[in-house]
């Protein structure tokens, strides 16, 4: 498969073009907004946590494939996770947009987030393309700033 | 029509033999010829001009305006040169008016700095228009934050036209300046600067316009202009970066304070009391881009041999073709269309961000660029976030649209 095929994959493209639970939830604790001043796009992602746990999440946004896709993507697997495990789960994500050894078994990032975090790796096709990186992980960046409470604009630059 | 072809089977001749002065453009990327399309954000480099940096440094490198020894002498000397090389170019009435910058973005803050902070006051009037880079926007917020002036915003049309009647009414007594581009980098808009420095001036007010695209893409006459300000980069004009200019009326340029302090804008320095140098020299504080101003005379010479009526000619040439081929695609959207352009092409494709566009061409071996191209308020008058955006130089070629509309194609295939 070309490198560009395996970054546009299927599975990408169609969470591109209708991004799964995209809009604001009832119930938000915690929300963050985050912004790639390099190509203007934005996301903002919606938190509902209940005790350490991940009930609920969406989010909002305007970007390429890759960040709308990534964003999609991880709102599906963020429900019931603990915040320490979803933590965890962004580090493993982060090593597989960047780091070719990813997927090697018993790598540092370890088994966070389980037959969930499988759904992820379609987008490790982007490690090939540096500068596409940061629309990949902004989602997940912003993410990690709702948890903390942050309401700071996260800004990949 | 026998007439026709013949011109434009000389001018394809013509740019094959431009293309190959510059060895950039023989690499390849992703094992694929480069396709360059994207000089309106910097200019491929002729063979002449590197040679100009390297001559510079291989054999007459020191510091000018300093030293007595032969070496500075030489390139004290090239660097003056440089500026009348400039002056002829842009038919300044003097060298004396051409101030040597970074770039368009330090000639833009120079104006802004030591005009705009030494002749308006609080309660002033500038005007701009929505055509314009950040870099003719910033600097006139600073001083809006600095001393209080008013900007005001010049409409401009869905195709992007300027529009000269509703500037006109913006223009009041209290306009001091106004700061427009002369050449979009996002949209390829050429507004009516001769129109507009008319009607500025009958109102009391200075032009500064911003050359950075307008001096690559065809003639300009600053005299013939009666425009008070005007700055360009070299980098855009097929010569170095970090080094540019700005032209000044002498008047004018004699009345301003200096914009930075330090050596080579002096006359004498005590701790009580300093003179400062004559113009240019009280502008250009510190050591410069010397190897640039080499560099930038090269360019200069090298575009006035082929002709910039003649760049500007298959410049328009292009930009028709590469028109007429994207209309051809359907789910394109060009973004400005304005009656007098540039040779630029800005637009959109239905359901793909211009960053996907942009890493599929890239594969493709085609370089363009993605984004708001600095100008984000006008981007914000289309309401969208970004364009994809394909630039002509003079070696641009027909085959080199043809490989664009191709590769678009292929961002067809994987999107759709
Ligand atoms: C219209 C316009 N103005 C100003 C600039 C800034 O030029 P520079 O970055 O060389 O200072 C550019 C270049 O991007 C431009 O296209």
């Amino acid at each position: 498969m070309s490198a560009l095929r395996e970054l546009y994959q299927e599975v990408i493209l169609d969470h591109g073009k209708t991004p799964r639970n995209f809009g604001k939830p009832e119930h938000v604790t915690s929300e963050s907004n985050g912004h790639n001043p390099l190509c203007g796009d934005t996301v903002t992602i919606y938190l509902e946590v209940k005790e350490g746990i991940v009930e609920d999440v969406g989010f909002e946004g305007r970007g390429c494939a890759i960040s709308i896709a990534s964003a999609s993507m991880m709102t599906e697997v963020l429900r019931g996770k603990s915040v320490k495990e979803i933590g965890a789960m962004f580090k493993r994500f982060h090593h597989l947009v960047t780091d070719d050894d990813a997927d090697t078994e018993g790598g540092f990032a370890g088994d966070f987030g389980g037959e969930d975090f499988e759904k992820l790796t379609v987008l490790s096709g982007v490690k090939e393309f540096p500068m596409r990186v940061k629309c990949a992980t902004l989602a997940w960046h912003t993410m990690q700033a709702a948890l903390k409470g942050d309401d700071q604009e996260v800004s990949t630059e | 029509m026998n007439a026709i072809s013949a011109v434009s089977e000389n001018t394809a001749f013509n740019v094959a033999r431009w293309r190959a002065d510059f060895p950039l453009l023989a690499e390849q990327v992703y094992d694929k010829p480069l396709v360059f399309l994207d000089s309106a954000a910097s200019a491929q480099k002729p063979q002449s001009v590197i040679d100009a940096v390297s001559y510079c440094y291989e054999h007459e490198y020191a510091n000018i305006h300093r030293g007595v020894y032969w070496l500075s002498q030489k390139s004290t000397e090239a660097y003056e040169q440089a500026r009348v090389k400039v002056q002829g170019f842009i038919n300044a009435a003097s060298e004396r008016e051409i101030v040597f910058t970074k770039g368009t973005t330090e000639a833009i803050n120079l104006v802004a700095s030591s005009y705009g902070g030494s002749e308006l006051q609080a309660g002033d009037e500038i005007i701009l228009s929505h055509l314009e880079h950040h870099a003719n926007i910033v600097p006139w917020q600073l001083l809006r934050q600095r001393i209080g002036i008013e900007i005001k915003v010049a409409p401009i049309d869905e195709q992007g036209n300027f529009l000269l009647e509703e500037f006109e009414k913006l223009l009041s007594p209290r306009t001091r300046l106004v700061a427009i581009t002369h050449g979009s980098n996002a949209l390829g808009t050429i507004p009516p600067v001769d129109d507009i420095i008319r009607l500025s001036h009958a109102r009391g007010a200075l032009v500064l316009l911003d050359g950075a695209q307008a001096v690559v893409h065809g003639p300009v006459d600053v005299q013939a202009l009666d425009v008070d300000f005007y700055a360009f980069s070299g980098h855009k004009l097929y010569g170095p970066s970090g080094i540019g200019v700005l032209y000044g009326k002498a008047d004018l340029l004699k009345a301003m304070p200096p914009y930075q302090g330090g050596g080579d804008m002096i006359k004498s320095v005590t701790f009580e009391k300093t003179e400062f140098a004559d113009i240019p020299g009280r502008f250009e504080a510190g050591t410069p881009h010397i190897a640039g101003a080499y560099g930038l005379s090269a360019a200069i010479d090298y575009v006035s041999a082929i002709g910039m009526s003649n760049i500007a000619r298959h410049e328009q040439e292009l930009l028709s073709y590469a028109t007429a081929r994207l209309q051809e695609i359907n789910s394109l959207r060009l973004i400005g269309t304005a009656d007098n352009k540039a040779g630029i092409v800005s637009f959109e494709l239905d359901g793909v961000h211009a960053h996907d566009i942009g890493t599929i061409l890239d594969r493709e071996g085609i370089a363009v660029r993605v984004g708001h191209h600095c100008a984000q308020p006008l981007m914000e008058r289309f309401n969208i976030t970004g364009t994809v955006r394909a630039s002509f130089g003079l070696y641009n070629n027909k085959a080199d649209i043809d490989a664009l509309v191709a590769a678009l194609g292929a961002v067809r295939e994987i999107f759709d």
